[in-house]
């Protein structure tokens, strides 16, 4: 074997080690003078020196800026007792990208030889560092123990090759009275004792135990991230019983509203609206919460390769052409001694999950468009990760496709290796404090694989290759081909599958979740032409069974049939949960402050809050410009920096329709009513609509819950209120859904307590919009023109940011009328279209206050508010009140003097009244109700308020 | 007159090949992918196109270091056939990834065979992929056939790896086409403004014919008005700025 070292020369710069340098600091440890990293390559094989040697030339080593070395020794000399080292190697087993590459390229210098690659860091630190700095620093920013090891002795290369020897696993089942039947469910299956007797009955009358690997399918089947047992089970509340919590809220809406332009809800991967009679889009958005709190970088990014594979999964295609990402953390400034053991600290989280994100979505070349980070310390050991997903397709791929009997099963992409055996019952329960210690083999990703796997399966689609497709998530093969196969039946001969490396069971090859696979159904005559197809573009596409009519799942390895099920039961066999739920009203007393004179203090405090503060630094590291369609960015203003409401693309690039993406959340809401939380989620997310020059004509709505555990009947009590409120707010708003996700059980026990995160809403809006030319950016444009607000302001500061920062949490939580909203919105929306509006911000943290300050310092512009000429909804007396409130549809509209009167005869029969102007200055100025002078404030403070705290 | 055919270069995880593509169809050229296997095993000819483009992307993931795969990919499968395509007049051009790519076969600035590439682009000062709109100053004593009649550029960049870095003394030897600058032209403004640390505000070089270019900024961002981030709040202008590169190339083609 040998060891390649590759490091940058000395006295080059090296911005790997400055990057490190600073967070070693930023850990509180100033005495690292410099960090070097080195890439280690090991390299197995039949290799002469000299072949070796052409490989760090050539390949390996940049001949500008770095040197080689090769052999045992480390490069850099470390005779000085300042310098400490350590590698740092991924475990075995798991997939690098990088090895693969490195084959590749070798095999393209003509060296055949090599039979496996390993690569590692090398981390060398100088400076005054005691063992505890040194193992601080391994802990914190080097290791991560789930998915790494520090290199002690000679690092293996390859697995060992391991044999597996076929013998048929039987669980006695039928032997198990209940007591066991609840043990094998909790311990091992992640179902309850009611649903295991339904099992146990149905093979009791086969007369016969089940296989290990039918007893696994079914619990994959039957969990709560594929069946959405919770949303649709019958829920008791009060008085009340709800049957089927989805349907009576979230897909009555789309049911109701019956819109001609919905393809496709809640039955395919994505939902799928018309976009311009000629292309179709569709949208998913899902949560990847627990991966991403034990491997923040792997969990993000196979989050974001996940969400990517479900449109392309969706109808029978769709390229992405957008993503999302909204996260929520415990704050980056949580102190370090009070984290609990065994959970990361969220700066290292958010930093992991941003770069898993923005590595995957760049690699393929998908835009991060949208999204949102929020903090809250009880997201401390449960992070929410959300990624979504945006694809376009031609209309007439828009619908499901179906197979026919005899057609053949093919799976494409990557190899199945032991990734994430289990992953799917896992994220369906609760974390423990050994969280790191059960996680299952951690699923990593490989954005290359993916990228050509879409580009090639795009057009075996154009060339009519195949009749239907699905993606391969969560439950793998047990999911993805059970689900595929429930009309037909189908039989899988299970050693067909590729593997990555030997030694899998039939079990552990149906169940894995390796990633970058997807599933087809091939008319056998077509078969040939797909297979080469890929293999031209060095995509594995492999036949694994066929599709037949008797409606059963056989499974079969080496000829021994392995597994046998009705269809009609794996499907529709699972018991309907019955689930308590109550719901009492928070109890938080309305605080009494004497307001302060002066309100710019309190101003910049919220400006520089976590929620609110600028996003740029992690807006920057995405691509949120790759394949030319921006047309609205996350960033807007006179210096590109401003915070956009929601973005727009354009999807077709030769023609002038546009997508806008928004969303809405505000988990601070949900502890006082997890009802006006929903409400609030969807009205902002609409809000953001309108507010860059979009209608409600075309909007379709994702919903994402992120719960505590729902058999606590608190936690599902707020759950059902909050889909209530979708079901209330997005009616009136006519504004139907077509996808949703959950993720339950976000709690988190320690010996003392149980930490559950706040209920936690994301509405995800896409919106159709007629004419790009006409959206409209937030950022104040000219002097001297009109500021407006439209909409009504009450006193509404409950779960506010204002009252956040005087430590309060309030009761008057923000509400919606949506059938004011509505007429509300149209009105704006018709002003809009007739071009009356320059700049147009949604209001929401912060209320009047932060929407005109980042007006302000967006557009570079001065700005005067009158705060007596707001319209309210009741008597408020204090000035703090009006500026921070928190009020729902509510807009600050900037209009030329020239065209205020027509947009003022516009927007008759809604609310609104001029509250201030564009001053040429750069002072942000408020008024009182009195007249009184309440903040004055240079724009570059308020400016820096809000930049410096994520300016990392 | 013959059509101006263009072909783009695709590899796995080439990403800007469609936004390219669309921009040398509007600036009038009939546009073919291919697939870097097509050509290998000459499914494809480089010979039937005038204009070679390679994209923006992360080739074979940018793994070892930036566009490197496939850059030894080029030099040792298909450097006959593009040496060919070079004597015989074509026009070559890099965007990002693409720019690594040439430099790194060393077709850009040429490399003598048997000698070793004295440029390259390194990693980004800040250690961050940086996506962001910059200004470019065009050097106007560059022969470069894709900037003539430009003076000043606004293109974003999306890179993580932009840093040219050159052996000493060979700076000076290359044909630099544009400088990153600020708004008013002045190339020592540093970052954000050179958004990698390049050395000389280097952004793009050409060859001494002028007809291979490379660039680290993607004027296939910018060929329509509503992509500039600032479109909402300007006098609207008819066309982007990264569209007279592409119709100087077709043209080029056109009148030669």
């Amino acid at each position: 074997m040998f060891r390649v070292e590759v490091s940058v020369k000395s006295g080059f710069p090296e911005p790997r080690g400055e990057a490190l340098q600073k967070d070693i600091r930023d850990l509180g440890i100033a005495t690292a003078e410099q960090v070097r990293v080195s890439d280690i390559y090991l390299l197995e094989g039949k290799l002469s020196h000299k072949e070796v040697n052409i490989i760090c030339r050539e390949l390996l080593a940049d001949p500008v800026v770095e040197e080689y070395s090769i052999g045992e020794a480390p490069l850099v000399a470390i005779e000085d007792e300042h310098v400490h080292d350590i590698e740092v190697a991924y475990n075995l087993g798991l997939m690098d990208p990088v090895e693969e590459s490195v084959r590749k390229g070798i095999l393209d210098l003509g060296i055949t030889t090599v039979e496996a690659v390993k690569t590692a860091k090398r981390y060398y630190l100088r400076g005054e560092l005691s063992a505890g700095d040194i193992e601080l620093i391994r802990d914190k920013l080097l290791v991560n123990s789930a998915v790494q090891h520090v290199v002690t002795s000679q690092e293996k290369v390859s697995l060992p090759s391991a044999i597996y020897s076929f013998s048929l696993e039987e669980v006695d089942l039928l032997a198990l009275d209940d007591d066991g039947l609840t043990r094998l469910g909790e311990e091992k299956l992640g179902l309850n004792l009611n649903e295991l007797k339904r099992i146990q009955s149905y093979f009791s009358k086969l007369g016969r135990n089940p296989i290990d690997v039918e007893l696994e399918t079914l619990a994959q089947t039957w969990s709560e991230h594929c069946k959405h047992k919770t949303f649709k089970s019958r829920i008791r509340l009060g008085e009340e019983v709800i049957d089927n919590l989805l349907k009576s809220t979230i897909m009555r809406v789309t049911e109701e509203l019956n819109k001609p332009w919905c393809l496709s809800t809640f039955k395919d991967n994505s939902g799928v609206i018309d976009f311009d009679g000629r292309y179709a889009l569709c949208f998913k958005v899902e949560t990847h919460n627990h991966p991403s709190a034990i491997d923040p970088y792997g969990g993000a990014s196979t989050g974001i390769g996940g969400c990517i594979r479900d449109p392309l999964g969706t109808g029978l295609g769709s390229r992405p052409i957008a993503a999302t990402g909204v996260f929520c953390f415990a704050p980056p400034d949580f102190p370090h001694d009070k984290l609990p053991p065994g959970i990361l600290h969220p700066r290292r989280i958010l930093k992991g999950v941003r770069a898993g994100a923005a590595d995957y979505g760049n690699r393929l070349g998908v835009p991060i468009i949208n999204g949102a980070l929020l903090f809250d310390e009880r997201y401390l050991a449960n992070p929410v990760v959300t990624c979504g997903t945006i694809g376009l397709m031609p209309k007439s791929a828009a619908q499901m496709g179906r197979q026919q009997p005899g057609d053949l099963v093919v799976v494409v992409g990557c190899r199945t290796g032991r990734d994430g055996i289990g992953g799917v019952t896992f994220a369906s329960a609760g974390l423990t404090g050994e969280a790191e210690a059960v996680s299952p083999s951690s699923v990593q990703g490989n954005p290359i694989a993916e990228k050509k796997l879409i580009d090639v399966l795009l057009k075996a689609r154009d060339r009519g290759l195949y009749r239907r497709i699905t993606d391969c998530g969560g439950g793998g093969l047990s999911s993805a081909v059970g689900e595929m196969a429930a009309e037909t039946g189908v039989r899988v001969d299970l050693e067909k599958v590729p593997l990555k490396y030997s030694g899998l069971s039939y079990t552990e090859i149906w169940l894995s979740e390796s990633q970058e696979r997807m599933l087809l159904a091939v008319p056998a005559a077509s078969a040939e032409k797909l297979i080469s197809l890929f293999a031209s573009e060095d995509v594995e596409a492999t036949v694994i069974g066929e599709f037949t009519n008797d409606k059963r799942l056989k499974l079969f390895y080496q000829g021994n049939l392995v597994g046998d099920l009705d269809m009609e039961f794996l499907h529709n066999g699972l018991p309907q949960l019955e689930r308590e739920a109550v719901w009492q009203p928070a109890q938080y007393a309305e605080p009494d402050f004497a307001p302060p004179p002066d309100l710019g203090d309190d101003l910049k405090r919220i400006l520089s809050s976590w929620n609110v503060c600028s996003k740029e630094w992690v807006i920057r590291q995405y691509d949120h410009e790759v394949q030319g369609g921006s047309i609205l960015k996350p960033l807007v203003g006179v210096n590109n920096d401003g915070p956009g409401d929601a973005a727009i693309i354009r999807p077709v690039l030769d023609s002038d329709m546009g997508v806008i993406i928004a969303n809405g959340i505000n988990p601070k809401y949900g502890d006082i009513d997890p009802y006006w939380m929903a409400a609030s989620a969807v009205d902002e997310a609409l809000r953001q609509v309108i507010a860059v020059g979009g209608s409600l004509r075309r909007v379709a709505l994702l919903d994402n819950f992120s719960w505590g555990n729902p058999e606590k009947p608190d936690r599902l009590g707020g759950l059902v209120r909050a889909a209530q409120a979708c079901y209330d707010t997005a009616i009136a708003y006519e504004t139907p859904f077509i996808s949703g996700k959950d993720s339950l059980y976000n709690e988190y026990e320690t010996e003392e307590e149980t930490i559950c995160i706040p209920p936690t809403l994301l509405i995800s809006a896409m919106a159709v919009m007629e004419n790009v030319a006409r959206a409209v950016s937030m950022d104040c444009k000219q002097e001297g023109d009109r500021l407006y607000i439209v909409g009504t302001t009450y006193n509404e500061l409950g779960g506010s940011h204002y009252y956040s920062i005087h430590g309060f949490v309030g009761d008057r939580v923000p509400r919606v009328n949506p059938q004011r909203g509505k007429k509300l919105m149209d009105t704006l929306s018709a002003a809009m279209e007739k071009g009356l509006v320059k700049a147009c911000h949604d209001l929401s943290e912060g209320g009047i206050g932060v929407a005109a300050a980042e007006m302000a310092f967006a557009g570079g512009l001065g700005v005067t508010l009158h705060l007596g000429k707001a319209p309210l909804g009741e008597p408020i007396a204090r000035n703090d009140s009006i500026l921070f409130s928190e009020s729902n549809t509510r807009f600050l509209v900037e209009v030329a003097p020239e065209d205020s009167q027509r947009f003022e005869a516009a927007m008759k029969g809604v609310t609104f009244a001029a509250i201030g102007e564009v001053t040429k200055g750069d002072r942000f100025e408020v008024y009182g109700i009195k007249g009184e002078r309440v903040v004055s404030i240079a724009l570059a403070e308020l400016k820096e308020a809000w930049q410096k705290p994520l300016r990392w | 007159m013959a059509k101006v055919r263009t072909l783009i270069l695709r590899a796995p995880g080439t990403n800007c090949d469609e936004e390219t593509a669309f921009s040398f169809e509007q600036a009038g050229s009939l546009v073919d992918s291919a697939h870097v296997n097509e050509l290998v095993r000459g499914e494809k000819l480089l010979s039937q196109y005038q204009i070679l483009v390679i994209p923006g992307g992360f080739t074979y993931g940018d793994d070892i270091s930036a566009g490197k795969i496939l850059a030894n990919e080029l030099r040792l499968k298909l450097g006959e056939d593009i040496q060919r395509f070079v004597d015989g007049g074509g026009l070559i051009l890099g965007i990002c990834n693409g720019f690594q790519v040439l430099v790194k076969a060393g077709i850009l600035p040429p490399v003598e065979n048997g000698k070793s590439q004295r440029l390259t682009l390194a990693g980004n000062d800040s250690n961050s992929f940086e996506c962001r709109w910059v200004y470019l100053s065009v050097d106007q004593k560059s022969p470069c056939i894709f900037t003539r009649g430009i003076s000043t550029l606004y293109l974003p960049v999306a890179h993580g790896e932009g840093k040219v870095m050159a052996e000493p003394g060979t700076l000076s030897e290359l044909n630099v086409v544009v400088r990153y600058a600020d708004e008013g032209g002045n190339v020592q403004a540093g970052y954000p403004h050179n958004p990698n640390g390049s050395a000389d505000n280097i952004a793009g070089i050409c060859d001494g014919s002028g007809r291979i270019f490379a660039l680290m900024p993607h004027p296939e961002r910018f060929i329509r008005w509503t992509q500039h981030p600032r479109w909402a709040r300007e006098a609207p202008r008819q066309h982007g700025d990264g569209f007279g590169i592409f119709l100087n190339a077709v043209d080029w083609v056109k009148s030669s």
